[in-house]
């Protein structure tokens, strides 16, 4: 049938694309599972940069220094930035914004892991910007060479900022781990604690990694969670060494035969504990994010009316014109 | 010392107090909005808030070094912009009351943000012919921020006036709570006499026309009317600009000097 011909055509075509590298653009024809998968991606993407917002914004009005507040501020300001890009990516696949949030609000979308852990001291602003900025630009460089267009374009312009986010706070770490012992103790205090979250950042092992397979045959994912993890090991090492820091893993050690520092076992079962929705502020991130939506309706709703009020005014006068 | 040399230094003492308040008013202002990030009604307008604060930031932290060397001149003692931030105890805040004003809801932080910077505005646009070149540089970059300041203020004001009745309400209930504290913008003291005099500042009278006349076409465009609420003054008639405040910004200091202040000499 005429039909299914030209189903199997566009198919062959996608395909091709997709060996020969080509970006899929929103016009193309695309598998479904395809842009299933892309949208809960990126939706899931999207949804973390803004709840990542909370985490540090939680030390904005007691950062100790106007140029770490000017520099907090504009990071997290960057943050819902990379939350306007992707929320605009995902809507050239069909969805919209409102949609995707409700499903946020609603649970039904996930994000981050990572950021249902506190901010407990000023130090971890640091560790966050080192660590899970670290962990992040890791995870999505390759990204900037991920099938589909308008993901890879927003990749490029985000993958640009986290990397300064990271040396910002490799840079304050450095600061405070030259500082006094109490500074000093802030700053172990903050590795230790999110050293192995931001592992965590990279999911589940690949044995046990249930969308990884097709996402790595789409060309959105280009190398699998445990390779990622290796390469973040192999850079943050180091960088430890440089701060002076320890970090909290007594079998981390580089291994010369294969070339990659060895590290320690991964507690997988207080990854899952937090994904199910018990880590400590899994309700509290939902809930910030529920009731500053709740909070904003009236005003949202009052720029739809003024708007379609305008727009019926500017209809009116051009009759009256007429 | 004769007597040009001690109305020199009058005019000094004077401009330093004006400056640091110009930049208590900035640090003030901005903090507010900063509480804000990861709260706004829309993405846009987490950017937006986090925009404005971090321009007033900018501005606070110039006027804040600017004070702290003209200090240092006279003294011989340099204060830094985080001594002046973070060191100082309430009463030696010389900012307006308006900043201070908590962010009862967006639309209580759209009025405090029309009648600041529309005021910040003309005074800065002032400014710019100051006869100190520092401040008259400071003010240039400030005008043109300040702008795009009272520009997102206004244009919100006429999106909740004109939007829904909800809207509406809260954005005369907003402007209602805050008119109280404007005529603090437009007095004069000692301070404003001397460097309206040595041509360092301006007499801030002087700004309150223009500043009524944007703040009447802001209005008429949301259908608002002019707000009514009687003048509130601090005790014995003292309010900011004597470092006599409004009952919430020690709390606003407590939490914005805290750390500093437990970690005596320590570098961020
Ligand atoms: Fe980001
Ligand atoms: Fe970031």
């Amino acid at each position: 049938m005429a039909e299914t011909e030209n189903g199997d055509r566009w198919r062959e075509r996608f395909d091709a694309m997709i060996a020969a590298e080509e970006r899929i653009e929103p016009r193309d024809h695309m598998p479904d599972d395809y842009r299933r998968t892309l949208v809960r991606q990126i939706a899931q993407h999207a949804h973390s940069e803004i709840i990542g917002m909370q985490p540090e914004g939680n030390w904005i009005t007691r950062a100790p220094s106007l140029n770490r507040k000017a520099v907090l501020i504009a990071k997290v300001q960057d943050e819902a930035g990379h939350g306007l890009y992707l929320y605009s990516a995902a809507e050239t696949l069909g969805v919209t914004r409102a949609e995707l949030l409700d499903l946020l609000h609603e649970g039904r979308q996930r994000y981050s892991s990572i950021f249902n852990y506190p901010t407990v001291s000023w130090a971890d602003v640091g560790a966050i910007g080192w660590l899970v900025d670290g962990a992040a630009i890791t995870n999505q460089v390759p990204l900037c060479r991920c099938s589909y267009g308008p993901y890879a374009r927003a990749m490029v312009r985000i993958c640009k900022e986290e990397s300064f986010h990271q040396r910002q706070g490799f840079e304050m770490l450095y600061v405070l781990a030259r500082g006094t012992d109490a500074q000093k103790a802030m700053a172990q205090g903050a590795v230790d604690r999110w050293y192995w979250p931001s592992l965590m950042m990279f999911g589940p092992p690949d044995s046990e990694s249930s969308h990884s397979e097709r996402s790595m045959a789409y060309k959105i994912k280009r190398f699998s969670n445990d390779e990622l993890r290796q390469k973040f090991v192999d850079i943050i090492a180091p960088q430890a060494e440089v701060l002076g820091l320890t970090l909290p893993d007594p079998d981390l050690r580089w291994n010369g035969e294969r070339g990659h520092y060895d590290f320690g076992p991964i507690d997988w079962s207080e990854f899952n504990r937090v994904l199910k929705g018990e880590g400590p502020c899994n309700r509290q991130r939902l809930e910030h994010r529920r009731a500053a939506h709740a909070e904003g309706a009236w005003v949202r709703e009052a720029a739809r009316v003024h708007a379609a009020k305008q727009a019926a005014r500017a209809e009116r006068e051009k009759e009256n014109a007429a | 010392m004769n007597e040009r040399g001690a109305n020199a230094a009058a005019t000094d003492t004077a401009t330093i107090a004006y400056v640091l308040r110009l930049g208590d008013d900035a640090l003030i202002a901005s903090h507010r909005l900063g509480e804000l990030v990861s709260r706004a009604p829309q993405l846009e307008e987490d950017v937006a808030l986090a925009n404005i604060a971090l321009d007033l930031l900018g501005q606070a932290r110039s006027l804040l070094t600017c004070a702290g060397r003209m200090e240092e001149q006279l003294t011989g003692v340099l204060r830094t912009e985080d001594d002046l931030a973070y060191l100082r105890d309430e009463q030696q805040f010389t900012n307006c009351r308006l900043v201070e004003l908590p962010n009862t809801d967006f639309a209580h932080t759209i009025a405090r943000q029309l009648l600041f910077s529309g005021y910040a505005f003309e005074l800065y646009a002032a400014l710019r012919d100051s006869a100190d070149d520092t401040l008259a540089g400071i003010a240039g970059k400030a005008v043109k921020e300040l702008s795009y300041h009272r520009d997102h203020a206004a244009r919100w004001t006429v999106r909740l006036g004109d939007g829904t009745r909800e809207s509406r309400e809260r954005m005369k209930a907003g402007l209602d709570a805050a008119w109280p504290y404007t005529d603090e913008l437009f007095a004069a003291d000692q301070v404003t006499r001397s460097v309206s005099e040595a041509g360092t500042g301006v007499d801030p009278a002087r700004l309150r026309p223009a500043w009524e006349e944007f703040l009447a076409q802001a209005l008429s465009d949301a259908g608002l009317d002019w707000p009514e609420t009687a003048p509130i003054t601090g005790p014995g008639g003292m309010g900011g600009r004597d470092g006599v405040h409004t009952e919430a910004f020690g709390y606003l200091l407590a939490e914005m000097q805290h750390l500093h202040r437990s970690h005596p000499g320590a570098a961020w």
